[in-house]
Parts: structure tokens; C-alpha cells; sequence
């Protein structure tokens, strides 16, 4: 499977970078390469191969019901490139 | 009589399915210890990892889990005792991690089933097609500058139960009364308020339309309805949408609309381009959540009995009719009340009570059942003063005007304005022999055959006695005097 | 005694018990010493010398009460992956901009508890992608190597490289790092330290900036296998903070140092042995095996069938997680923000300029191979060749208890070389990248020297949370090796 220009524009989209015209040739070769390095995968037998999601245990920890945290709207602005009063602020969205 | 619309080319059917979003009730989110309570000021209750902070994890709460396990067995539903957690990746601003945390390949909860009510009385069953456990985004407000929007995390990380039905709804009302119904249920299990204004409960309403005897044809969601009264009305409008753009040699395209409330119309949301690319994938941070068929038992045997469950018992136990226990049941609220008022009591008196008179009360007086004045002890006590002859119905429904008013107990209030039923027969016989001297004229008239006089003397006797006969006690001594 | 910078973390901290030193000298002896040199081998991104000798002076109050701790008053760097309150952390990318977290990560919360000082932040591969650490935004790390009659800047290998070096060179007595597919032990390899990933799950993630969630693993780098030890102690333990943090207890790392090898049947897979590797690496992989055969070990001969498989299953797990834990980085919140006319031109230029182009690129091949119409091809055929992996080492276990590999393929290459083909680069983890996969603990150690002067590892592969027999394996080999080249840049005795 390679990559056309238009889906590397598309997946660039997809993960909001910016790509300019000028940097798509490239881009576009040094993913191919990678997807073809990687497509050697295909030729393992995964037949019945139950998939590894995660890197350990099998099973969630609950915790209790109980509020722990919160109340620090301060500190939880404190970085933020754009704020109003106690909101974030970005530029107006039109849903 | 199944529901169409008419178009240029005939009748159309309508093919609907919920998703409904119904806020988890947990005093903490689902992955951080944030509260959740509503009204809050605007990121006070945002712990770094519902803002999504770098290095921050999740860890699930145990009541939410519970809660969806309550529901899922509400619901009939298969409970899975394993499911997962998987990222749902796409970008906008009041979703802080760039991905919200959902279930998509395996939900907590399967296949289910509901029963609805139509208003002719007769009954559908609403497959429910799998419930799963999600975090809520926050708030963004898009109005409060002009080049600007404001965003809100305070609902971030939130728990949410996302219920989907089969396409099995075909009206209007029949989508109402599926969220009623749904809401109905959620609220008696107290997984979830139920409070569709605080934004507790929304649904998406997947619609399209057919020709009679067709297939599925391409499907619009509608998002974030937040009225059973709007979903109605946004099923509607969206349907004669399609239509329209059927019958003008069009394709209606799948995609994600907002109902405008104002205008009666849906139209296509521009924030939703990457809805067909969410790049779900198991999430890392989270193990396989596993259940032990015990706790689920557990949570079983502790839940609540349910609507329809308890309006069969009070037709086949109590002999109501199916419309008084529908009302009594229709919440959870109304339905404990009057198991109170009825508890050692005449069944079928305490529901023509509470529906009647009672629910009268609260109409007139601005309440409802959470801030009644009248408590369920209190009715029942004024019921136990009809029953041992101290009230007369009439007097009973004065007592009870002035519980309304007063919040008092039915006895103090008795006591008060000695409005006590007189049962002496002595004291009755005193004063039907005033009346009947008073009007010897009408005795005379009475005795020659007059027998409709009769009402005139009940009705001179409770004068005089302001109300207070028993009304029997009048009768019988009124009849052997007279005779 | 030995020079303040000289000492190891177990002889420092004898040296302090007895106050032959006192904590305060022995943090400014290597203030100085990244004063002198992190100018030129940009080991450190953020120095807190002040925050250090605060620390110091406190460790030496409570040494003087006698209140000491496991690490009291031992200098340490700290990768800048890992956030620390009030401390500026950076990820070595611009996207975090002048990010200071109002929190800190468990482990250096651990470290602090067990009264440990932080020098500074440690420079590393931008998000921990790379195995150069020249991805960084803050410049590429030197490596206090040099060739054998060769002044040409090496790299110190990544992406812990600011945290390998700084303790090749004398900068710190040890550092945290992390691992994703390598970056703890192709590192100290490169700079002839020791370096261990423990068992996913022994060390809690909460509070490290993320890379791949199921792969990520922190653990210590330090001059001995013993310091990696001490340090793996106070870094592990259960968190309830982290879902994926084990519930185990933690051992006496150190103690298990000094067990030996006799009897341990050591696996020797074959699937390691690479058509074209360097002989000398071949060499350093039997004079390991000579080195544990006389400790009294019995090596056995294993096969990893899946092993080649390793690597292109990494570089779709890793970027497929990465892509999904990178798009908080979105200008809204915290860090660097590039105006846009709408929400979506700002994300996209923030994104675009915040990050470099090997995090942009994984993020583009991450996000490609989940979308719709590739997920089965990439993301789940690598999650079953994953589960195909481990159940490789499951097998393994059976006949053996512990694995010795070659930690890296080469030795550390020049900063100009491999920096144009990301294959070509990704090629540095081959022998590492399959304990990440596992989940497995893997140690490298510095063993012997290539011919031109360059350090070279061997790798010890464990049973999950077994990282005491790692530890014994690692101790024999390193008596065995007795390595006690020092790199040429360091901080003066």
C-alpha cells in the first residue's frame, strides 16, 4: 500500500499538521519508505493470534467514588496561551 | 394506523433510532476525582487530567461502572463481563486529550429491550442495541465574545452512558415516548437524573426515510436534542427534509446535523467533518475492564423495582386501573408516596386520594412531589380519619386544603377547627327534631307521599350542623324519624 | 578519596554517611562540572542549581540528624520527559513552549521522597523519538566518547542521550531515563554506562510525558549495575494513579547484585546473531558468554522465531499511540500556540511548528495506520505479531532464566551520519525493542570497547518482574568485563 499525494494530504489533515505544497513530494517518499519496510509484517502467519492491546496487567483497578481532586482552576489555566476570566479562549468556532 | 408522511410521490414511513447520552450519577468523573456537580464556576471542577495535561492518566471509578451495570440490567441487557476502553481521536476544542475515551468494540453492555406506551393505549418493544461507558467533553460558549469562544471543562471526563436502540422507532411519538420511557427508567434506578435542561440526558437522532416495503436508505444524525418535545419535532423536520431531497432527484447524504430550535429546521454541523475517521484504537492506559459475575448479582439484587414491574402489581395486587397506575408510577417519586399513603390501607381509596385530591393540591399550590407540604404520612392519616368516621369525605377534602396550606398534620388541624364529623346520636337526634319542628309543613308533605324532601332535611340537618354529621348516621336517623 | 564526580552512587552515599564529603560539595562539584561542560556536550536543557543546593543543604541537615534516606544527598539528572513542579519540562520539542507543570511525576516524587538532589532536566530525543538524540529542539547532545585519534562529535545515542551522557561525563552520579524501543539501553551502551528498562508496570507513568503508552517505561541509568539498583528501588513501586502500575512489592534490588550467576541457565537466541553485524560485536556477545560459563553459569541455545518482526511491529504500536497521545499538544491549553484565522489553521500551524520533523512524521504514519479502511492491515496485524513475540520469551522462560543479547549493533555513529534515512536509523533498536514489546525487563552493560575506542553493551533480557536474576546476570558480567575506560570528556577529577 502506498500513500498518493491526496492521502497524505488527507492524513496530515487528520491530524491537524500543516503540510505545505512544497513538502509533500518528499514527506510523502519517506512515509512510502516506512510503509514499505513495515508491510514485511503481512508475510507472518497471525491466524487465531489473539491481538496484545496493552504492556501488562489483564485487568482494571476501580477506585472508590469520591471527589479527590479539582478546585485548582488557577493552577489549571496558569500555561494557557489564551484565557478569559476563568475560561480558555480560542478563536470562535462555528459548530 | 402506522405513522407516514405524505410527499409529492406518496406516503413515506419513517425509520428512527436513539443514541442517547445520559450523564452518569457519581459524586466523581469517571477517570479523575473532579466533581461533578452542575453550576459550578467555569474550571473549578477540572483536575489536570480532564485538561488533559502532559504525563496525566486515567483511573476508572468504581460507581460509574456500577452504574452502567445497573442500567444494563434495567435495560434487560446482556452485562459483558469483559469490555474495553478505546480512544475516539478527533480535534476540537473543548475535548482536551484530542480524543474522548469511549467503548467501541466492546461495550459493557449488550442487547437489551424495552417496553413503550402509546397514547391509544397499546404497548411496542424497543430493542436496545448496546450500552457503553464514555467520557463527556467540556463546554465551549460561543457567544460571549465576538471573535471568540470560551471554553469550560467542568464537564470533562464526566461519566456518560451512551444508549443506542435498534432503528425499531417509526413516529414521532414513538421516539418521545422511548425517551420518556428510557428516562423513566434511569431515574428510578438512579443511574442518572434524568434532567434533559442541565444537559443530563440528550440524545442523537438517527433518522431516514423509506418507501413502504423498502430497505434502510441513508441515515442523518441529529445531535445533542436536549426535549423529548424537540426530538419529536426534530424527527419530523428532518424527515420532510429527506423527503424533499428525495423527491427532487437528490441524495440524501449521512451526515451530522443540529436541530435549530428557533427555526423548526436541521442543518449540517460544520465541526463534524472528521466524523468519519476516528481512528479508534484500545486505549493503553486502560486494562481490559473485567467483572466478577458476583458483583454483578450483587448490584442485582439491590436494584430498585422498576415501573413496569410495579404497575402490574398495583393493577393485579391493589386493583387499580391501568391508568391510575401508570400516573402513580410514571416516577419513582409519586409511586413511593403513595405506597406510603396505601400501606395498611384501603389500596384503591389512596390512589383516587393521591391522584385526585392530593395531585389537585399540588397543581394549585405551585409543588411537587420532592417539596410537598402534605407528607405521604400525613395523607395517610387524613385517609385513617375518614375511615373511622371522624372526617366526612367533604370535610376531609377542607382538612386537606388546609394541610396545604399549613403543612400540619390532619389531626392538629381537626383539633383546631373543631371540624370533628359529630357521632352522637343523641346530638343528631337533637337537632333533626329542630328541623323537622322548624318545617312541620314539609314533614306533613313529606309523610303524604313527598319522598324527594327527603335532601331537603340531610340538607337542613348538615346545616345546622355546620358540615359535621355523619352523613350515614343523618340518613338512617332522618329516615326513622320521618317514617 | 575519590574525586567527588568519580564516586558511585553506593560509594557516595558512604561517603556521606561517614561525612567524608558533604552533600552540599558533592552538588557543587558537579555544578561545576556542567558548567564547564554542558556549553559544548548539551547534556542538560535546564540546570537548577539553586533548587540543587536547597536540596543539598537540607540532605546535609538530615544526615546531620541522622534522618538519612535511601538517596539523600546524591546528585542526579533528570530526562526532561518527566514533569516537575514549577521546573520547566519540554519534552526537548517547542510545542511545550515554556510549559511548567504545577505537578510532578511519581517517580522523581519518589526520588525526592527518598531525598535525592535534581541537578537539572536532561536533554533527549524531541518526545523520546529517536536514537541519536539529535531530534531534540534544543540541539543534539555530544558524546563524551571520541574515537581513537578522532575528535569528530559522536552521537550519545537516544533518545536518553542528555541523561547517558551527563553521567558518562561525570555531570551526575546517575539520572532517569525512559524506554519506549530502546531509549534507556542503546544509550548507555553508546556512552558506557549501565541503563535498565524494568517490566512495564514497574515503574508508574504518571506525570512522564507520554510517547506509547504500552511501551513507555522509565528506569535509572548510572555507572554500575549496582547504582541502577539503588536507583530502580526508590524509582519503582505500585501507584494507584496509573491503571497500568503493577501491585507488586519491590525487592532489594541491590542486594540481588551480589547473588551470582551459578546454575542460572542463560539463553543465548540465536535470531540475534544479524547477517552483517560488525565481528566485534559478535565477539563482545561470546566473551559474555565465556564471562557467565566461568561464573557458573550454563548457557543454552534459544530460538526468538519472531524476532525480525520486532521492529516493523514497533513502528506501527509506537506512532499509533503516539499519534493519539501527541494531539493534546494543540495550542489550547499549554504551550506554543500559532494564530490561525479559525481553530483548525491554529492547530494545524501550531502543530506544524511545534513539532520537528521525525515527531511529524510518526504522528503522520501513527494516524495512517489507524484510519478507516488500514486498522486491520497495520495496527491489529501488529498487535497479533506483538502477541507472537511475547509468547516467544513465554516459551523461553521455560528453558531458561535469563537472555544475553548485544545491546546495539554498533557503536556510537557521528552526528552527520544516518540522519537521512529513518529506516536506517530505526535499525539502532533491533535488540531492544523486543523487551518493550514483551514487556519484558532488559539491562544494558557496558562490557568492552570497539576497536576504535568505542564502548560497546551487552544486553540482559528477564522473566517479567524479575529484574534480581537481570541484576545478578548484570553484576556478573560486569565483574567479568571489569570496564574502566573513561570517556574522554569529563568533568576534571
Amino acid at each position: 500500500m502506498s500513500l498518493d499525494t491526496a492521502t497524505v494530504r488527507r492524513v496530515a489533515s487528520l491530524a491537524r499538521i500543516r503540510v505545505e505544497e512544497d513538502e509533500l513530494p518528499r514527506l510523502q517518499s519517506e512515509l512510502n519508505g516506512i510503509l514499505g519496510w513495515i508491510e514485511q509484517l503481512q508475510a507472518v502467519n497471525t491466524d487465531g493470534v489473539q491481538p496484545m492491546a496493552g504492556g501488562g496487567s489483564e485487568k482494571l483497578r476501580m477506585r472508590e467514588d469520591r471527589v479527590t481532586d479539582g478546585g485548582i482552576a488557577e493552577k489549571v489555566l496558569a500555561n494557557a496561551p489564551d484565557r478569559a476570566g476563568e475560561f480558555f479562549a480560542v478563536p470562535k468556532v462555528v459548530e | 394506523m402506522s405513522y407516514t408522511l405524505e410527499g409529492e410521490t406518496g406516503a413515506w414511513e419513517v425509520v428512527i433510532g436513539l443514541e442517547v447520552h445520559a450523564q452518569v450519577t457519581s459524586l466523581a468523573k469517571l477517570f479523575s476525582g473532579a466533581a461533578t456537580e452542575f453550576g459550578a464556576d467555569p474550571n473549578s471542577q477540572v483536575s489536570f487530567i480532564d485538561a488533559g495535561f502532559p504525563g496525566m492518566l486515567p483511573v476508572i471509578n468504581k460507581e460509574c461502572v456500577a452504574q452502567a451495570v445497573r442500567t444494563g440490567l434495567g435495560l434487560n441487557a446482556q452485562i459483558n463481563l469483559w469490555s474495553r476502553f478505546d480512544r475516539k481521536n478527533y480535534f476540537y476544542a473543548d475535548l482536551p486529550q484530542g480524543y474522548q475515551i469511549s467503548q467501541f468494540e466492546f461495550p459493557i453492555i449488550g442487547k437489551g429491550e424495552i417496553e413503550i406506551e402509546l397514547s391509544d393505549g397499546s404497548t411496542k418493544q424497543i430493542g436496545i442495541t448496546r450500552l457503553h461507558l464514555e467520557q463527556d467533553a467540556g463546554k465551549s460558549l460561543h457567544d460571549q465574545h465576538p471573535t471568540k469562544s470560551y471554553i469550560d471543562l467542568n464537564r470533562s471526563g464526566v461519566a456518560l452512558m451512551e444508549i443506542v436502540s435498534e432503528p425499531d422507532l417509526r413516529s414521532p411519538e414513538e421516539a418521545g415516548a422511548y425517551l420518556t420511557k428510557l428516562r423513566q427508567i434511569l431515574r428510578y434506578l438512579g443511574t442518572c437524573d434524568g434532567n434533559m435542561e442541565q444537559g443530563s440526558l440528550r440524545a442523537d437522532v438517527n433518522v431516514s426515510v423509506r418507501k413502504a416495503g423498502e430497505g434502510f436508505r441513508t441515515r442523518c444524525e441529529v445531535k445533542n436534542v436536549n426535549s423529548i418535545r424537540f426530538v419529536m419535532q426534530a424527527v419530523e423536520a428532518e424527515a420532510r427534509r429527506q423527503i424533499e431531497v428525495w423527491e427532487a432527484g437528490e441524495e440524501v447524504v449521512q451526515e451530522t446535523r443540529l436541530f435549530d430550535t428557533s427555526r423548526g429546521v436541521t442543518r449540517s454541523m460544520r465541526s463534524k467533518e472528521d466524523a468519519h475517521d476516528y481512528r479508534y484504537f484500545p486505549d493503553p492506559d486502560l486494562p481490559p475492564l473485567v467483572l466478577e459475575q458476583a458483583w454483578v448479582e450483587e448490584l442485582k439484587s439491590g436494584l430498585p423495582e422498576l415501573p413496569d414491574a410495579r404497575r402490574t402489581r398495583y393493577v393485579g395486587d391493589f386493583g387499580l386501573t391501568p391508568y391510575d397506575a401508570h400516573v402513580l408510577t410514571l416516577e419513582k417519586e409519586t409511586a413511593a408516596f403513595y405506597e406510603t399513603v396505601a400501606a395498611g390501607r384501603d389500596p384503591k381509596m389512596a390512589a383516587n386520594w393521591v391522584t385526585g385530591d392530593f395531585f389537585a393540591g399540588l397543581n394549585r399550590t405551585g409543588h411537587g412531589i420532592g417539596d410537598s407540604p402534605v407528607s405521604a404520612e400525613n395523607l395517610g392519616g387524613l385517609l385513617d380519619l375518614i375511615k373511622d368516621n371522624t372526617l366526612s369525605g367533604k370535610l376531609a377534602k377542607e382538612v386537606l386544603e388546609a394541610m396545604f396550606e399549613t403543612g400540619k398534620a390532619p389531626a392538629e388541624i381537626v383539633e383546631e377547627r373543631g371540624l370533628k364529623q359529630v357521632t352522637d346520636t343523641g346530638a343528631i337526634e337533637k337537632i333533626i327534631d329542630e328541623v323537622m319542628a322548624k318545617n312541620a309543613d314539609k314533614v306533613a308533605e313529606y309523610r303524604s307521599g313527598k319522598e324527594k324532601l327527603f335532601g331537603f332535611f340531610v340538607g337542613q340537618t348538615m346545616k345546622a350542623m355546620q358540615g359535621k354529621g355523619n352523613p350515614a348516621m343523618v340518613n338512617d336517623i332522618l329516615k326513622q324519624k320521618l317514617a | 578519596m575519590t574525586a567527588a564526580t568519580e564516586l558511585t552512587i553506593a560509594g557516595a552515599r558512604a561517603a556521606l554517611a561517614k561525612r567524608e564529603i558533604s552533600a552540599v560539595e558533592l552538588t557543587e562539584a558537579h555544578l561545576k562540572g556542567i558548567e564547564a561542560l554542558n556549553p559544548r556536550l548539551n547534556a542538560y536543557i535546564t540546570v537548577t542549581a539553586e533548587q540543587a543546593l536547597e536540596q543539598a543543604k537540607a540532605a546535609d541537615a538530615a544526615l546531620a540528624k541522622g534522618e538519612a534516606k535511601p538517596l539523600t544527598g546524591i546528585p542526579l539528572a533528570i530526562k526532561d520527559l518527566f514533569c516537575t513542579t514549577g521546573v520547566k519540562t519540554t519534552a526537548a520539542s517547542k510545542i511545550l513552549g515554556n510549559f511548567v507543570p504545577p505537578y510532578e511525576s511519581t517517580v522523581t516524587a519518589n526520588l525526592l521522597r527518598d531525598g535525592a538532589v535534581f541537578l537539572g532536566k536532561a536533554n533527549l530525543d524531541e518526545f523520546a523519538m529517536g536514537s541519536s538524540n539529535a531530534t531534540s529542539a534544543f540541539g543534539g547532545v555530544e558524546n563524551p566518547w571520541k574515537r581513537q585519534g578522532d575528535n569528530a562529535a559522536l552521537v550519545p545515542g537516544g533518545s536518553s542521550g542528555g541523561s547517558a551522557a551527563a553521567v558518562a561525563a561525570r555531570l551526575a552520579l546517575g539520572a532517569t531515563a525512559t524506554d519506549t524501543g530502546g531509549s534507556i539501553r542503546q544509550p548507555a551502551a553508546f556512552c558506557g554506562i549501565a541503563g535498565i528498562k524494568p517490566t512495564y508496570g514497574r515503574v508508574s507513568r504518571f506525570g512522564t510525558v507520554a510517547f506509547a503508552s504500552s511501551l513507555d517505561q522509565a528506569g535509572p541509568v548510572a555507572r554500575t549495575v549496582e547504582d541502577c539498583a539503588i536507583l530502580l528501588g526508590s524509582m519503582s513501586g505500585f501507584d494507584p494513579k496509573d491503571s497500568t502500575s503493577a501491585d507488586v512489592a519491590v525487592p532489594d534490588f541491590a542486594a540481588a547484585c551480589a547473588r551470582g550467576v551459578k546454575g542460572l541457565r542463560i539463553g543465548i537466541p540465536k535470531e540475534y546473531r544479524l547477517p552483517g553485524m560488525p565481528a566485534e560485536i559478535e565477539a563482545l556477545w561470546q566473551q559474555g558468554i565465556a564471562w557467565l560459563k566461568e561464573a557458573g553459569a550454563e548457557p543454552v541455545e534459544i530460538s526468538l522465531p519472531h524476532t525480525q518482526y520486532a521492529l516493523p511491529t514497533y513502528y506501527i504500536v509506537a506512532p499509533a499511540e503516539a499519534s493519539s497521545n501527541l494531539a493534546r499538544y494543540d495550542g489550547v491549553r499549554f504551550g506554543l500556540r500559532e494564530n490561525g484565522g479559525d481553530l483548525k489553521d491554529l492547530y494545524e500551524r501550531t502543530r506544524r511548528a511545534g513539532f520537528g520533523d521525525e515527531v511529524r512524521r510518526r504522528i503522520l504514519i501513527g494516524t495512517y495506520v489507524l484510519s478507516a479502511g488500514y486498522y486491520d492491515a497495520y495496527y491489529l496485524k501488529a498487535q497479533k505479531v506483538r502477541a507472537l513475540i511475547k509468547r516467544d520469551f513465554d516459551e523461553a522462560w521455560g528453558k531458561v532464566d535469563a537472555i544475553l543479547t548485544p545491546a546495539t549493533p554498533s557503536a556510537a555513529f557521528g552526528r552527520d551520519e544516518k540522519q537521512d534515512d529513518p529506516v536506517a536509523m530505526y535499525l539502532n533498536d533491533v535488540f531492544t525493542v523486543t523487551a518493550n514489546l514483551a514487556g519484558i525487563p532488559g539491562l544494558s552493560v557496558p562490557a568492552g570497547l570497539d576497536t576504535r575506542g568505542l564502548p560497546l553493551g551487552l544486553q540482559v533480557l528477564g522473566k517479567p518482574f524479575d529484574e534480581e536474576t537481570v541484576f545478578a546476570v548484570g553484576r556478573a558480567l560486569e565483574q567479568g568485563a571489569n570496564f574502566t575506560a573513561t570517556p574522554s570528556v569529563r568533568a576534571a577529577a
